[in-house]
């Protein structure tokens, strides 16, 4: 098994036609991943890697039966394009885009929950089921298939982390890119439950930064919820407070979501932490 | 992006909700048109301003001048007061706190209102605050308004005009696409009418593009991160003196962090993103070179983005601008070894894992 994707997610790419969805379509599709059809309004009759170009999502899905959007339109249509796959009956929507106004997200996600639907992101790398599928942007070459869950607020940082288990041997049930965003439309809880339920998956590793108390919800959770093994590494221990690093989440601000209050939340949660991103596949090779 | 308080009072005004009389005061002469007493506040995109002076109540115009002059030009925790607001001074009655905030975590506005007004919020203890969650997609409903109003034992016109408040504050919020509103004092004053004596607004910079009205000042930013902002790279000026170039936000955090197990500081956060332009990349070496760091520490994970393209980039800005400080490098993943072929060419050095990486630039930063 594996959460959330598998190889029955057929994918449709809204946002299909541009630089990015030429070349991540054909990544996609070198992975494994079944990539039914293309949005672009304006484009329709046109192919992208042999997926066929609708003008709307309403029609990819009736005439190639998509239930999965990867959305890499720019952020100011990111909204629309997110409704409109939710309208359409998607279940599992996947956004890349960054720079999405919070407000935006914050509706989207709401709606997606209304909807029974899955939202992945904003401001995400995708998810990725190593042997099964791959919707999004994660290099598909740092994948082994595997038992161990990553679920992370970072792209590149994850990147480095997935890669360092591969060469460790250590495989992946699933790998979920949760987004550098302040609103997310899933989160470190809503990941561990799934990895809880998922036979596959037999340890799990979070990958958390300063910003918010999702880390301090997730420890929380874990204490309660979670039997297996959790490790877990966090970036920002030196940022200062009130600067943004980078992900629009990733900020001090009135005192909440230092590195530090989630170190000692996930040290409570029996947690083990890694000081370098690099150690977590020694800690995970110990412990498994 | 964070509003100077009269930016922010000319907001609430255009939602009809009350302020103090006041006016902005360029030099002495403009001090005339208020009733005494005034009070003059220096206008920073920080807190704690009363604290450090920047905040005085002048009862007759020699004290009104004398205390522009001070606080004129004055620093506040490192920013220089360059404009100075003067509202009359109200009669309190009662003091109110009120904010609207995301919450991160319900990913919902979050109304919270205290009666411990005019108090740093963060020093009241949370029972006294009254928190109401607003779906988004409905909005704010009568029903929220009564949660709220029902805690504050309210005298019946005062609950009506407070209600009335929040559901503007609410309607601004959503419509300027605000971060935080938050209102320190909100107060009703002898004559009930309910003031905002103080205003913090935050817009989201990502949404600033609808709203016009709304002219760009990031107060908060250095004059390098402001020109780092405008080319639409992610650069942060920080307190040492090793500049981290590195691709992804997480990953340039975590090679921060790995500086300070061997004592390093890290002075610039500059994160080259996805991208592999050599155009880009030639603009991140200018802005770090102008932060002047001791040392460099570029580390790069290359996924999508291939190595060596990235490290071409550079080979070639330093052929080209030269460059003065020593340049350590870490590089892994997608053609990692033709990369540290180049960058060795091109005369840096070449670490083989982040800790030694990390290592060898906080002994050079220490070192001289």
């Amino acid at each position: 098994m594996s959460i959330f994707v598998d190889e029955k997610n057929k994918v449709v790419v809204q946002g299909a036609t541009g630089h990015q969805g030429v070349f991540h379509i054909g990544e996609m599709k070198n992975f494994g991943t079944k990539v039914v059809a293309g949005v672009t309004p304006g484009k329709e009759g046109e192919q992208v890697h042999g997926a066929p170009i609708f003008n709307s999502v309403q029609k990819a899905v009736e005439k190639t039966g998509a239930n999965t959007s990867l959305v890499l339109v720019p952020a100011r249509f990111a909204k629309d394009a997110v409704f409109e796959a939710l309208d359409s009956e998607i279940k599992t929507v996947v956004v890349i885009t960054e720079n999405i106004p919070f407000h935006d997200a914050m509706e989207f996600v709401h709606y997606a929950k209304y909807k029974d639907a899955v939202l992945i992101g904003p401001n995400c790398p995708g998810i990725a089921s190593p042997g099964k599928t791959k919707i999004g942007i994660l290099p598909g070459s740092i994948f082994l298939k595997g038992d161990v869950g990553v679920a992370s607020r970072s792209g590149t940082l994850t990147y480095e982390i997935v890669n360092s288990l591969k060469e460790k041997g250590i495989g992946q049930s699933t790998c979920v890119g949760l987004g550098g965003d302040p609103i997310i439309g899933t989160n470190f809880i809503e990941a561990l439950e799934a990895f809880e339920k998922d036979k596959e998956t037999k340890a799990v590793v979070l990958v958390g930064e300063i910003g918010g108390t999702a880390e301090e919800d997730a420890a929380e959770y874990i204490k309660e919820n979670i039997s297996k093994p959790v490790f877990a590494f966090i970036a920002g221990r030196t940022a200062p407070p009130g600067k943004r690093m980078g992900h629009a989440g990733a900020i001090i601000a009135r005192g909440k979501g230092t590195a530090e209050s989630k170190i000692k939340a996930f040290e409570k949660a029996d947690v083990k932490l890694a000081k370098f991103p690099t150690d977590i596949a020694d800690l995970v090779e110990k412990y498994i | 992006m964070k509003l100077f308080e009269y930016r922010g009072k000319e907001l609430f005004k255009k939602y009809e909700i009350t302020v103090p009389n006041g006016k902005l005061i360029n030099n002495e002469k403009e001090l005339t048109g208020l009733k005494f007493p005034f009070v003059l506040k220096a206008q920073v995109p920080i807190g704690g301003r009363g604290k450090a002076g920047g905040i005085k109540t002048a009862e007759n115009i020699k004290d009104a001048k004398a205390y522009f002059s001070k606080i004129m030009g004055m620093d506040i925790k490192g920013f220089t007061v360059k404009k100075v607001y003067a509202e009359e001074k109200a009669d309190i009655k009662k003091e109110l706190y009120m904010s609207i905030t995301l919450d991160r975590t319900k990913r919902m506005p979050l109304v919270m209102i205290s009666k411990e007004g005019g108090m740093d919020i963060e020093s009241v203890s949370d029972e006294k605050i009254y928190k109401e969650w607003i779906n988004p997609l409905i909005g704010i409903q009568p029903f929220n308004i009564r949660n709220i109003i029902s805690k504050l034992n309210l005298e019946k016109d005062e609950g009506k005009e407070i209600s009335n408040v929040i559901s503007k504050i609410y309607k601004m919020f959503r419509e300027y696409d605000c971060e935080l509103v938050e209102i320190n004092p909100l107060i009703i004053s002898s004559n009930g009418t309910v003031m905002a004596l103080d205003s913090k607004v935050i817009i989201n910079d990502d949404a600033i593009f609808r709203h016009p009205d709304i002219v760009p000042e990031h107060l908060e930013l250095t004059e390098l991160e402001k020109d780092a902002n405008e080319k639409g790279i992610a650069f942060i000026q920080l307190e040492g003196n090793i500049g981290v170039i590195a691709n992804g936000a997480g990953l340039t955090m975590a090679t921060l962090d790995a500086l300070t197990y061997y004592e390093g500081k890290g002075g610039v956060f500059l994160d080259l993103g996805g991208t592999d332009d050599p155009e880009k990349v030639k603009q991140a070496f200018e802005l770090m070179k102008k932060a002047k760091p001791k040392v460099i520490f570029l580390n790069l994970f290359g996924g999508i983005t291939k190595c060596d393209t990235v490290a071409k980039g550079v080979k070639a800005v330093i052929a080209k601008e030269g460059i003065d400080c020593p340049v350590i490098t870490r590089i892994k993943g997608m053609n990692e070894d033709a990369a540290k072929e180049i960058l060795k060419d091109a005369g840096l050095i070449t670490a083989t894992t982040l800790q030694d990486a990390a290592e060898r630039s906080s002994d050079m930063a220490g070192g001289a």
